[in-house]
C-alpha cells in the first residue's frame, strides 16, 4: 500500500499494515529471475527450433516464419493446458511461461476450458479473453499511435 | 548461433517480465500490457527488426513481439494506402497470435474439461 494512504489509516490498522509488512515473505528474486530466464529461454529456443524446421521444409522466409511458429507454439500450449501441464510450469517457471506467446495463449485456452461448464457461447464465447483481453486492446491502441505518430512525421513531416 | 541468442534473448525478456512481477509488484495482466506496449514503441523507434534478425525467435515468441508485429501492419498499410491505412493495416502481420488462440481455445475447451 502506498505511504500516503497508510498515514490516513486509523492507528490500530496502521499497526495491522506494519505487522503485515514485516510478515510478507521476502520474495526470493534471483531465484525466480534464473527460473524465469531458463524456462522463457527454452520456450524461445524450441521456438527458434520450429521456425528453422518452417523455413526449410516450408516456403518461408526468416521475416515470415514466425506466425507458423506462433500457431505452432499455442497449438502445443492447448495440449500442455488442457493435460494441466502448463499450470505446474507456471508455478515455478512465473514470468518465464508468461511473458512467451505460450503465456498467452496459456491464458485463453485455459480460460475456455474452465467455462465450458457455462455454454459454449456464454461461458467460453464471454471468458475467453478475460485475462489476455488487456493485451490485445492495448497492445492495438498503443500500435495505434505510434504508427498513426510515425505516419504523420514520415509522409507530412517529410523525415 | 541463433539458437544460442534465441535462448539468451528470449530468457532476458521474461527475466524483464519476472522483475516487474517481484520488484514492482504488478499483476501478469499489467506486466504483459506493458511488455506489449514496449514492443509496439520499440518498433515505432525502428528497432525491433533488428532484434528479430539478431535473434529469431528469440525476439519473436515473446509477447512484445505482438505490439511489434501491430506496429509493421499499420505502417505497411499506411505506406500503401496513406493515413486510413493506420486502422486498416492492423491485424495485417500478426493474425496468427490471435486467430490460433480463438481456435485452439474452442477446440481445448471441446477436447478437456476443467481439471481440480
Amino acid at each position: 500500500m502506498a505511504d500516503e494512504k497508510k498515514k490516513k489509516l486509523p492507528p490500530k490498522a496502521q499497526a495491522y499494515q506494519a505487522l503485515q509488512d514485516k510478515k510478507e515473505e521476502k520474495r526470493p528474486i534471483v531465484k525466480n529471475c534464473m527460473m524465469a530466464f531458463l524456462v522463457g529461454g527454452t520456450i524461445c529456443f524450441i521456438g527458434q527450433i520450429i521456425m528453422t524446421f518452417y523455413i526449410h521444409f516450408f516456403p518461408f522466409t526468416e521475416q515470415t516464419a514466425g506466425n507458423p511458429t506462433t500457431a505452432t507454439l499455442i497449438f502445443l500450449t492447448m495440449l500442455a493446458t488442457g493435460f494441466g501441464y502448463y499450470d505446474r510450469l507456471g508455478q515455478f517457471a512465473g514470468a518465464g511461461s508468461a511473458v512467451p506467446v505460450t503465456g498467452f495463449g496459456n491464458a485463453v485456452i485455459s480460460a475456455a476450458i474452465e467455462h465450458r461448464t457455462e455454454g459454449y457461447i456464454i461461458g467460453v464465447g464471454t471468458n475467453m479473453f478475460k485475462v489476455a483481453g488487456p493485451v490485445i486492446v492495448y497492445g492495438v491502441f498503443s500500435a495505434f499511435i505510434v504508427a498513426l505518430i510515425k505516419t504523420i512525421l514520415t509522409q507530412w513531416g517529410g523525415m | 548461433m541463433i539458437f544460442f541468442w534465441a535462448f539468451v534473448v528470449g530468457g532476458i525478456i521474461c527475466v524483464i517480465g519476472q522483475l516487474m512481477f517481484d520488484v514492482f509488484k504488478l499483476s501478469p495482466a499489467h506486466t504483459l500490457t506493458i511488455l506489449v506496449v514496449f514492443g509496439a514503441i520499440l518498433d515505432g523507434l525502428g528497432l525491433y527488426e533488428p532484434l528479430i534478425d539478431f535473434a529469431g525467435a528469440g525476439a519473436t515468441v515473446p509477447i512484445t513481439s505482438f505490439g511489434n508485429a501491430l506496429v509493421h501492419g499499420a505502417l505497411q498499410e499506411a505506406d500503401k494506402h496513406g493515413i486510413i491505412g493506420v486502422v486498416t493495416g492492423m491485424f495485417e502481420v500478426t493474425s496468427a497470435g490471435i486467430s490460433a488462440a480463438i481456435i485452439f481455445g474452442v477446440i481445448g475447451s471441446l477436447l478437456f474439461k476443467p481439471k481440480g
